[in-house]
C-alpha cells in the first residue's frame, strides 16, 4: 500500500532537480524579461485555445496555468472507474501552442485537495529532466517554469514524479502536448506555406484497470487504493481501455469532431506511453508529420501513421466528401473492443461522384 | 393504466379456460414438465408499421416503408422477459449454453444469441408440451405498442448525395440523447405498457425470427420488386430495431461503428396456441 507520506517523499529525482537550479544562469533571465508576455487560457481538448498560426511578432513568454485534479473519472459506457490524475482537470491535458523562439511559462498548481506529488516533463524542453527535476509539488505548493521552445513540432508532456510513480501517473492520465510552431507557419514537401481551417487535439491513453474474481472492474476510493492491484496489470503489457479524449466514446455522437468539405483541419495525436497508428476512414494524411517535428518535410497520401509512444505527431487533411468520417487508432481491436474510436461530421458540399460513386446498388447476383 | 385490447392470461383468461376444462399452469409430471411462463394474449389488431431492414428504391437507400399489418389471431406473449432463472432452468438441463450475464438475480437474463434463444425456445417447447417460439418482427413490434421505435432514420433522402442522409440518421441517432445503461433492472423495473406487457424498450433488447433483409421497393412503396433475406443475422427490438448476427451475445461489440448499441441482448417467446385454447379463445368471442 502506498501511503500519502511515501507518495510526496518524491526520489532522487527530487535531490537532481535542485542542485541544477542552482546551477542554472541568471543571465537570460534578464533578457527574457524585457520580452511581451501573453496570458493564455486553456481549453479542454479535442479544442485548443486561439493561436496565430504564422508569428505576427518578436519572440514573447507565453504564460499558462494549469491546475492539477485527482478525481475518479468513468471511462466507458460500462461506468468503469478510473481514479484520474489529470492535468487541468481533463485527459488528455490540453494542448499549449507558442511559436519558436518563444518562451512557455507554466505555472503549474497542486491544491491541497489532492493526495499526490506531482510534476511535468515537457519533451520540448531542454534540461532538467524535460522541467520535471524543476517543477515536483506536494498538495498545496504550486510552481512556475519557464523554457525555450528552441524546436519546432508536436511533443508530448506527462507527468514524471520519479521510479514507479512515473508509469502509473502516465497511465493514471497525466499526459498532454505542446506545439510549436515555425514562426513563419507549417510547410508543405516542398516549402509552400500551408495553412489549417481548424486544429483538433486527440489525446491517446492505455489504462490498466484491475479485475475482481468475477472479472469485473474494480472500483477504488482512491488513487492511492488502486497503486497495487494497478501495477500488476501494467506488467502484462495489455490494456483494458485505449481510448481517445479519456473515454471511450468521447469524440462521437454530439461530441464528434466537426469539419465542413473544403476545411482543411490539422490533427494533433499524442500518446505518451505506447504505440499507435491513427487513420481516418475514408480519408487520408494530405501531409503528415508522423514524429510532429516541423523542421522535416511533411509526408505525404498517408493512409496510416505511426505515432510513437511518447511522441506527439500531426496530419493534415482537406475533406472533399461530406459524411461521417471515422478516426481510429487501425489496430481495429483497440478501437472497436478497447474504445479508441472517434468520429468527424462533415457537412456542406455536395457529394462527389467522380471521386466515388455507387454504380450498382446492391442485388440480387446476376445469373 | 389502460389495459385495451388485452388481458393477461393469468386473470380473466385463465379462470374461464380452467372453468373450460384446460389449465394454465401445467405442473405436470414431476421429472419432466416445466409450468408455463406468465404470458399475457393480445387481441388480433391491425397498425401502422416501419418494415425492418434496408429498403432500395430507383437505386437509391430510402425510409423503411410504412405498411399496414395485421394480426389475425390472438397473440400470446410472455409478459416478461426470460429472466435469470428460467434461462438457468434450460442450462441446467443442458439444453442451453450458459449465458454470459451481466447481472444475476431476479434479473432478465442478458448475454444470449439467437442462437441461444432458440435453444431456449425449443427446450420450453418440449418441457411445457407447448409450442414456444420468437416472435416475428410484426408481432413483436404489435406487442411493444406505443413503445416501438423501429430503426433509427434520418427523413433526409438526396439521391445525388448520400452522405446527407448518413449525417441526418447519426443526427437523429444523436438527438434521441440515450446514454448506455448496460445495467440489467429487477423485472418489471421498466414498466407495463399498454397491452400489458414488462419491460418492453427497456435496457434488454430482444432477439426475433426476423431475418435481415435487403429490399427493393416500388409503385407507392408498399410493392416488393425484389428482396435477398440474410438469416444470419435477426433484428432485435428494444429502444430502438437493429440488426446482430446470431452468434453475438452482446450488442456493444456487435454494434456497428457508428450508431446506438443494445445495451444487453435478451428475449421473450411467444406460444402458438394448441387446438384447443384456440377454440376455447372463440368460444369467449376473442378470436
Amino acid at each position: 500500500m502506498l501511503t500519502r507520506r511515501e507518495a510526496l517523499l518524491g526520489s532522487v529525482l527530487t535531490v537532481a532537480a535542485v542542485a541544477t537550479i542552482s546551477a542554472m544562469p541568471a543571465a537570460s533571465a534578464k533578457d527574457v524579461s524585457s520580452l511581451p508576455r501573453e496570458k493564455v487560457t486553456l481549453v479542454a481538448p479535442p479544442f485548443v485555445h486561439a493561436h496565430d498560426q504564422v508569428a505576427k511578432s518578436g519572440p514573447k513568454v507565453v504564460e499558462f496555468t494549469m491546475k492539477i485534479e485527482e478525481k475518479p473519472i468513468v471511462i466507458d459506457a460500462d461506468g468503469t472507474q478510473l481514479n484520474a490524475m489529470t492535468y487541468n482537470g481533463s485527459i488528455p491535458g490540453p494542448l499549449m501552442v507558442v511559436h519558436e523562439g518563444d518562451y512557455l511559462e507554466l505555472t503549474l498548481v497542486n491544491p491541497d485537495t489532492n493526495t499526490l506529488a506531482h510534476n511535468i516533463d515537457f519533451h520540448a524542453a531542454t534540461g532538467a529532466l524535460g522541467g520535471g527535476g524543476l517543477t515536483l509539488i506536494n498538495p498545496g505548493e504550486q510552481v512556475t517554469l519557464r523554457f525555450k521552445a528552441t524546436r519546432a513540432g508536436t511533443f508530448v508532456y506527462h507527468c514524471a514524479p520519479g521510479g514507479a510513480m512515473i508509469p502509473w501517473h502516465v497511465v493514471s492520465g497525466m499526459s498532454g502536448a505542446v506545439m510549436v510552431l515555425p514562426r513563419d507557419g507549417l510547410k508543405d514537401d516542398k516549402g509552400k506555406p500551408i495553412h489549417y481551417d481548424r486544429i483538433y487535439y486527440v489525446g491517446e491513453n492505455d489504462f490498466y484497470i484491475p479485475r475482481d474474481e468475477q472479472g469485473k472492474f474494480k472500483k477504488y476510493d482512491s488513487a492511492g487504493d488502486n497503486y497495487d492491484d494497478t501495477v500488476k496489470v501494467m506488467r502484462g503489457l495489455i490494456p483494458t481501455h485505449v481510448v481517445f479524449n479519456g473515454k471511450a466514446g468521447s469524440l462521437t455522437g454530439e461530441h464528434a469532431m466537426k469539419a465542413k468539405v473544403g476545411d482543411t483541419v490539422l490533427i494533433v495525436h499524442s500518446q505518451a506511453n505506447r504505440d499507435t497508428r491513427p487513420h481516418l476512414i475514408g480519408g487520408h494524411g494530405d501531409f503528415v508529420w508522423e514524429q510532429g517535428k516541423f523542421a522535416n518535410p511533411p509526408a505525404k497520401d498517408l493512409e496510416t501513421w505511426f505515432i510513437r509512444g511518447g511522441s506527439a505527431g500531426a496530419a493534415l487533411y482537406t475533406f472533399l466528401q461530406p459524411g461521417i468520417y471515422a478516426y481510429v487508432n487501425h489496430n481495429l481491436i483497440e478501437a472497436v473492443e478497447l474504445g479508441a474510436t472517434a468520429h468527424f461530421t462533415v457537412d456542406g458540399g455536395s457529394w462527389n461522384d467522380d471521386l466515388m460513386t455507387q454504380v450498382a446498388a446492391p442485388k440480387a447476383i446476376a445469373s | 393504466m389502460s389495459f385495451d385490447p388485452v388481458f393477461t392470461f393469468g386473470a380473466i383468461a385463465a379462470a374461464a379456460l380452467i372453468g373450460l376444462g384446460v389449465a394454465n399452469q401445467v405442473v405436470g409430471s414431476p421429472t419432466s414438465r416445466v409450468a408455463s411462463p406468465l404470458s399475457t394474449i393480445l387481441r388480433p389488431g391491425s397498425f401502422d408499421h416501419s418494415r425492418p431492414g434496408e429498403f432500395l428504391r430507383d437505386n437509391h437507400p430510402v425510409a423503411a416503408p410504412i405498411v399496414r399489418e395485421t394480426i389475425d389471431a390472438p397473440l400470446e406473449i410472455m409478459k416478461y422477459q426470460v429472466s435469470v432463472s428460467d434461462y438457468a432452468r434450460c442450462v441446467a438441463d443442458g439444453a442451453c449454453k450458459p449465458a454470459e450475464l451481466r447481472k444475476v438475480g431476479d434479473v432478465p437474463v442478458t448475454g444470449v444469441s439467437h442462437i441461444d434463444a432458440e435453444a431456449y425456445a425449443k427446450w420450453l417447447s418440449q418441457r411445457t408440451g407447448e409450442t414456444w417460439r420468437l416472435p416475428t418482427d410484426v408481432e413483436w413490434a404489435f406487442a411493444a405498442g406505443e413503445r416501438f421505435r423501429g430503426d433509427v432514420e434520418g427523413s433526409e433522402s438526396d439521391p445525388d448525395n448520400p452522405a446527407r442522409r448518413w449525417l441526418d440518421q447519426y443526427r437523429t441517432e444523436t438527438s434521441l440523447g440515450r446514454a448506455p445503461d448496460p445495467e440489467p433492472r429487477t423485472q418489471g423495473a421498466f414498466g407495463i405498457n399498454e397491452k400489458g406487457l414488462a419491460d418492453i424498450a427497456g435496457n434488454v433488447w430482444e432477439w426475433t425470427s426476423t431475418c435481415y433483409v435487403h429490399t427493393t421497393i416500388s409503385g407507392d412503396g408498399t410493392e416488393t420488386a425484389s428482396s435477398i433475406e440474410n438469416c444470419g443475422v435477426h433484428a432485435v427490438e428494444g429502444f430502438h430495431r437493429t440488426y446482430m448476427s446470431n452468434f453475438i451475445r452482446d450488442g456493444k461489440s456487435g454494434g456497428c461503428a457508428v450508431g446506438t448499441p443494445p445495451d444487453n441482448l435478451g428475449f421473450r417467446l411467444v406460444r402458438d396456441p394448441s387446438g384447443v385454447l384456440r377454440s376455447a379463445l372463440r368460444e369467449l368471442g376473442i378470436s
